[in-house]
């Protein structure tokens, strides 16, 4: 199907895109990489009044390592982020999960901003955050703020975002050297978005797992850290009985969804299976 | 003089088509642009099965760009009723099977109730289909819904709501056929298992969509409509009824088609009412259906519902096989019993089984129509048969494969007569064929049989679980009735042949150009082939059911035939000698062991000519052209078998094909290279059906697969490369030899899978009984032990 | 009514121009106002891969690109492959290999694959058939595309000679 109508705008600088979307007063959408909204917009599922086009302003796609924090401009597409060094060393979950997102042609277009942005409860990225303890920059008509992971990802396709607010920045502190990270995602086909998948981040010292970060996608309405289970670990360390212990915790913390794909049960089965593998992917030491 | 040249037939020769597709210069129906030409949008049923109470075009009709708009009601008024357009049933079948078959007719544009989610009500034409589209969401219909019919058993319970009321019920067909004594039989068997196995419905999904152009000439008051088709002579056919025309004004031109499938192969309401909309506003109008569209309304395949009771002795040898089936045909029947015979016909397979009992009834329901899609019911058949075979090698601890030989007709009993007759009436009869040969050389392209059990021991021990499974086929092709061929010489030497085929991807321009070369020993470069054209021949099929090899090359022969005695009569005039001292040579005619006495093709038709100083003896009529209409006797029969490997991941339940083997035989292979793409394309597809494909409705009839984020489709990622294995049976029955191949590979896929994952869990004791298998499916039985997934 | 845009971009090394609606996809814009019929429509839901074009060099599916993103772009489209109707090395290892059927999904496998090699001359199987899940084939079943693709990255690493 073809859009509907809707008055176009290119604007120059954040500022006036900030103040077109104020005008608008919620009709309007921000347009990233589009690779989420346009179709949307084809199946006339979403048809806002206007668009505002963000590809023209300057300066929103970079990938900066200032001291302890890896800032990645909004606007920087997935395909930057797959082939940069820098995060290949500082947020090598990031640079495992980028790969499982969609395919080569998304990967060109789609943005980190857009993604987080849209935060579809299958996608990796708003995993990503949530595992890496990111947070974002948005700035509205009434300035910027920063917003740490948890209090930005609200629901299905809901973020804590005002409908004049974008999102500039997003920041993830480095990876420390002796972390671990696995991102096990399963969904039918490669590319397809996850019916479930877990990302695990571990930081051992000898048994003792000093630090686990586990993140959900595909298994509720938004990405969850999966804090009881990374407790377990925290707690029990990283044998064999406490990855399993913390993998039956995951799976009874998140509130999955029955659909198409899959019913609550089975994706609650799949949390189990997937953040176990997780896990001990992780803890391998190098 | 050169020894003579190796033929044409035979060899991989690339691809004429390939040129233009690859440059981006091939020319689809979304490609044409008339001038004036206006864009149709379709208003389609949001509800599975409602009386339409109204219909308010009044706002659309105002809306910018809007050039005319048309519901249902209206339509109703304009033209007289759709007739009916089924294929028709040979005689010889009517008398010979037993049936009752009710046709329900499909209005152009629904008029007094919808019956399925996506079925059109309504037409917007304006200047562009954005605007099409804006005026189409200003239509405001009013609906009285009715209850949804969408499971086929609730369909034909009592107090069910009646999808096409005339009728009185929702069963709309009922066929059966049978050998032996099925019943006796299977009371007797010292074993008997019963199963109910459900192929789900899926779907072609050809990544070009349906599209129409018409145009409409008022000079010559003739119409020109180009289409997405397989079939342009029936589209000429209807079009011409429909609009009360000559067939002689209607021309129906297929362009390049992005894929058929089958699923293009009949004619479609949009195929009459688009030229009738050309007509009626005077300006062309072009309708290219969207994917979203093409997922509600284009038609689905598969979906039927077996319960098989098999009878066996203690060797394995089948001693009865008894079928009910239902057919799930979705809310219009246009191709009849086509399918649902094809199941029973096939149902048998490469066996020996003397006691056989088929009964189907096919049921309308709150679904998008049912309509054949390569394989055309023979998957579902293969599904129930090669279950069964797979469960009665479990009840008595035999591998699957020696059950198979237990029980395959052995190439020394061929030509074998199977008890029952095909769709055209005729006895069937395998023409020949090695189904132990094929069984052996698969299992053994995939590793051999030992090696994989070895495999797989050691495997399970690692807490793995690899499975292999195979699939078995018979495949009539070639069917009637008939297909023509035009062969016509030009003063230039270049041979002209028109076909009433119609490709869809095949590389048909190819095929036949081999084909001609070696008829008339020209280079291949001298032949021009034109298809899918209603100019170009009066009379034509068209391309479904694995035909168009076998019928077109036939039809190309017997027109040769009866030309090449016209020609060596003029020939042997211009020569002074006998027309038996003369032989093809080289685009020449020439005396037998004279290599200097020669005359070219090219003197040959200008000697044709009429008129004056013309070149042919007394007798002989001017002009070198003939038209042959090949009329099989009936279908000549491949065969194949399908080995799989998987390795199921019982955490996930993600199924990953590790191997994959077809043995084939399609008798005598024109173009090597065109064959294997055949096979693996069609196998490709059938992994869809397998492993990812299915229409999901709910019970409310909405289709919960209408994109393709939920309608999934293999990918390159999600298969490996396929080794396949040629066997050569030619066939008796055309003077090639060859047989059809284009569905084959799509048959064996769903259950070779199928088997393949229950023998990976048979730990488990878990049985896969039902396409496709889930995910969900696998964690559940590896957890339960459960025999079939509870829908 | 919205008002309409003028598009100024770079197609295939020519400079074009056009003016449409705002919502006009960039595939509808390059088929009918550019006349570029070769970039194929299958889906309009960014899943199938077939309207899949170059946009500064980089692939990306048009039917999920509105026109006006296009301004200032340097587009290429499958018409821009070949030189002077010289099949470019891709698309005469297709031709060998037998990497297309119907051809409607061809554009696009070609411009995915070209992408991909740039970034990956010398991939696996493996590889080649993960870049191309991008693109859906009801034709062939991958396998030729496959065979395709690896030959013609072969070729095109002779014609770009060592180093």
């Amino acid at each position: 199907m073809k859009p509907a109508q809707f008055e176009y705008h290119a604007p120059a600088t954040l500022d006036a895109a900030i103040a077109l979307l104020a005008r608008h007063k919620g009709e309007a959408r921000p347009l990233a990489g589009g690779q989420s909204l346009l179709p949307m917009m084809n199946f006339r599922v979403v048809t806002p009044a206007a668009i505002v086009d963000l590809n023209r302003i300057p300066g929103l796609a970079y990938i900066r390592a200032e001291g302890g924090t890896v800032r990645i401009g909004a606007m920087t597409r997935h395909r930057q982020v797959e082939f940069s060094p820098v995060i290949a060393e500082k947020l090598p979950l990031l640079a495992e999960a980028i790969r499982l997102v969609a395919h080569l042609p998304i990967r060109t277009r789609g943005t980190m901003g857009g993604s987080l942005a849209h935060a579809d409860p299958a996608a990796e990225l708003p995993m990503v955050l949530q595992a890496l303890e990111g947070e974002v920059v948005a700035r509205g008509p009434g300035g910027e703020r920063t917003i740490k992971a948890a209090d930005f990802l609200r629901g299905m396709l809901t973020t804590s975002l005002a409908a004049d607010e974008i999102l500039t920045e997003v920041r993830f502190p480095a990876t420390p050297p002796r972390a671990r990270c696995a991102v096990e995602e399963f969904s039918r086909r490669r590319g397809d978005f996850a019916i479930a998948a877990v990302a695990a981040v571990i930081e051992r010292d000898g048994n003792r797992c000093v630090k686990a970060r586990l993140a959900t996608a595909g298994v509720g309405p938004a990405s969850i850290r999966l804090r009881d289970a990374e407790a377990i670990l925290e707690r029990d360390g990283l044998g064999d009985d406490a990855v399993d212990a913390a993998a039956a915790k995951a799976a009874a913390t998140v509130e999955p969804q029955s659909d198409q794909q899959g019913s609550a049960e089975y994706r609650r089965h799949l949390t189990r299976v997937l953040a176990a593998r997780a896990v001990r992917r992780a803890r391998t030491v190098q | 003089m050169a020894a003579p040249r190796a033929p044409f037939v035979g060899r991989p020769m690339l691809r004429r088509e390939d040129r233009r597709l690859l440059l981006g210069e091939g020319q689809y129906v979304a490609d044409l642009v008339l001038p004036r030409m206006l864009h149709a949008a379709f208003v389609r049923s949001p509800l599975a099965h409602a009386r339409i109470r109204s219909v308010d075009l009044s706002r659309a009709a105002a809306a910018p760009g809007v050039a005319y708009v048309l519901s249902g009601m209206q339509l109703a008024q304009l033209l007289p009723p759709v007739p009916d357009h089924q294929v028709a049933l040979p005689g010889k079948w009517r008398t010979t099977v037993k049936h009752h078959i009710l046709n329900p007719q499909q209005a152009l544009l629904a008029a007094d109730k919808v019956r399925h989610v996506g079925e059109a009500y309504a037409v917007v034409v304006a200047e562009s289909r954005y605007a099409a589209e804006d005026a189409a969401a200003l239509i405001e219909a009013e609906f009285d819904p009715l209850p949804a019919v969408i499971d086929p058993e609730a369909a034909l319970a009592p107090g069910a709501a009646i999808v096409h009321e005339q009728f009185g019920t929702n069963l709309i067909a009922e066929l059966s056929a049978a050998k032996g004594d099925a019943a006796g039989a299977l009371a007797q068997a010292p074993h008997r298992l019963a199963r109910r196995f459900h192929h789900e419905r899926y779907a072609a999904l050809p990544i070009e969509c349906r599209g129409v152009v018409s145009e409409y000439d008022r000079r010559t008051q003739s119409l020109t409509t180009w289409s997405s088709t397989q079939v342009v002579h029936w589209v000429r056919r209807e079009v011409a009824a429909t609009l009360g025309m000559p067939e002689a004004r209607v021309r129906c031109v297929a362009l390049d088609v992005g894929g058929g499938f089958g699923i293009k192969g009949h004619v479609y309401p949009e195929d009459l009412l688009i030229p009738f909309l050309a007509r009626e506003i005077g300006r062309p109008v072009k309708w290219i259906e969207d994917r979203h569209e093409h997922l509600m309304c284009s038609c689905h395949s598969r979906d039927q519902i077996h319960d098989v009771e098999i009878g066996f002795d203690d060797t394995g040898r089948i001693l009865a096989f008894r079928d009910r089936f239902l057919a799930d045909s979705g809310a219009f029947n246009p191709i009849g019993s086509g399918v649902t015979y094809n199941t029973i016909a096939h149902l048998m397979g490469p066996y020996r089984i003397d006691n056989f009992a088929a009964e189907a009834r096919v049921v309308a329901t709150n679904k998008v129509p049912n309509a054949p899609y390569r394989g055309a019911g023979r998957p579902e058949a293969a599904l129930a048969t090669e279950r069964a075979m797979d469960l009665v090698a479990g009840a008595l601890g035999m591998e699957p494969a020696e059950v198979r030989r237990r029980n395959m007709i052995r190439p020394d009993e061929m030509p074998y007569k199977l008890g029952i007759v095909y769709r055209d009436g005729e006895p069937i009869v395998y023409d020949g064929g090695d189904y132990a040969g094929a069984l052996d050389k698969a299992l053994a392209a995939v590793g051999g049989l030992a090696a994989f059990r070895e495999r797989q021991k050691a495997a399970r021990a690692q807490g793995r679980h690899l499975g292999l499974g195979i699939g078995c086929y018979t495949e009539g092709t070639g069917a009637g009735p008939f297909e023509g061929a035009t062969v016509r010489i030009e003063p230039s030497g270049k041979i002209y042949v028109a076909g009433g085929a119609c490709p869809q991807g095949q590389g048909m321009e190819t095929i036949f150009a081999q084909v001609v070369a070696d008829a008339w020993q020209v280079d291949i470069d001298d032949v021009v082939v034109t298809l899918a054209d209603t100019a170009a021949i009066p009379m034509g099929f068209g391309t479904v059911a694995s035909r168009s090899t076998v019928t077109l090359s036939a039809a190309i022969h017997h027109a040769s035939d009866r030309l090449r005695e016209k020609v060596f009569a003029i020939a042997a005039n211009l020569l002074e000698c006998g027309p038996q001292d003369l032989e093809l040579r080289n685009g020449t005619v020439g005396v037998i062991g004279v290599p200097d006495m020669a005359v070219p093709l090219a003197k040959v038709a200008q000697a044709a000519r009429p008129g004056w100083d013309h070149g042919r003896p007394a007798g002989i009529d001017a002009g070198l052209e003939d038209t042959y209409y090949f009329e099989p006797p009936t279908v000549t029969w491949s065969y194949a078998v399908h080995a799989v490997i998987v390795e199921v991941d019982i955490g996930t339940g993600g199924v990953r094909l590790d191997r994959y083997a077809v043995a084939h035989d399609c008798g005598v292979v024109v173009n090597p290279m065109l064959v294997e793409g055949q096979i693996i394309g069609g196998t490709v597809q059938g992994v869809g059906g397998g492993l990812f494909e299915r229409f999901a409705y709910d019970e409310e009839g909405q289709l919960l697969t209408g994109s393709l984020m939920d309608y999934l489709a293999p990918t390159a990622s999600d298969v490996p490369d396929i080794a396949l294995v040629h066997l050569h049976s030619p066939s008796p029955l055309n003077p090639l030899g060859v047989k059809g191949l284009g569905e084959g590979g799509a048959i064996a896929p769903p259950v070779a899978i199928a088997n393949a994952v229950a023998d990976a869990l048979r730990p488990f004791g878990a049985e896969f009984n039902s396409t496709p298998i889930l995910p969900e499916q696998i964690v559940r039985s590896a957890q339960q032990g459960a025999s079939r997934w509870p829908k | 009514m919205a008002e309409p845009v003028t598009i100024r971009l770079t197609v295939n090394g020519e400079a074009r121009e056009g003016r449409c609606e705002p919502r006009k996809l960039l595939a509808d814009f390059l088929r009918e106002d550019l006349g570029l019929t070769g970039t194929h429509v299958g889906c309009e839901h960014g899943v199938c891969g077939a309207c899949t074009i170059h946009v500064n060099g980089e692939a990306a599916r048009s039917c999920i690109m509105l026109a006006a993103q296009a301004e200032g772009a340097e587009l290429r489209t499958i018409e821009g492959v070949a030189e002077n109707g010289k099949f470019h090395p891709l698309q005469q290892a297709f031709h060998e290999k037998h990497g297309l059927q119907c051809g409607f999904c061809t554009p696009g496998m070609l411009m995915v694959a070209l992408d991909f090699l740039r970034h990956n001359p010398d991939p696996t199987e493996a590889e080649i058939r993960e870049a191309i899940s991008a693109v859906l084939c009801r034709c062939t079943g991958y396998r030729d595309i496959v065979r395709a693709i690896a030959a013609g990255a072969a070729a095109m690493r002779k014609t770009a000679g060592p180093g």
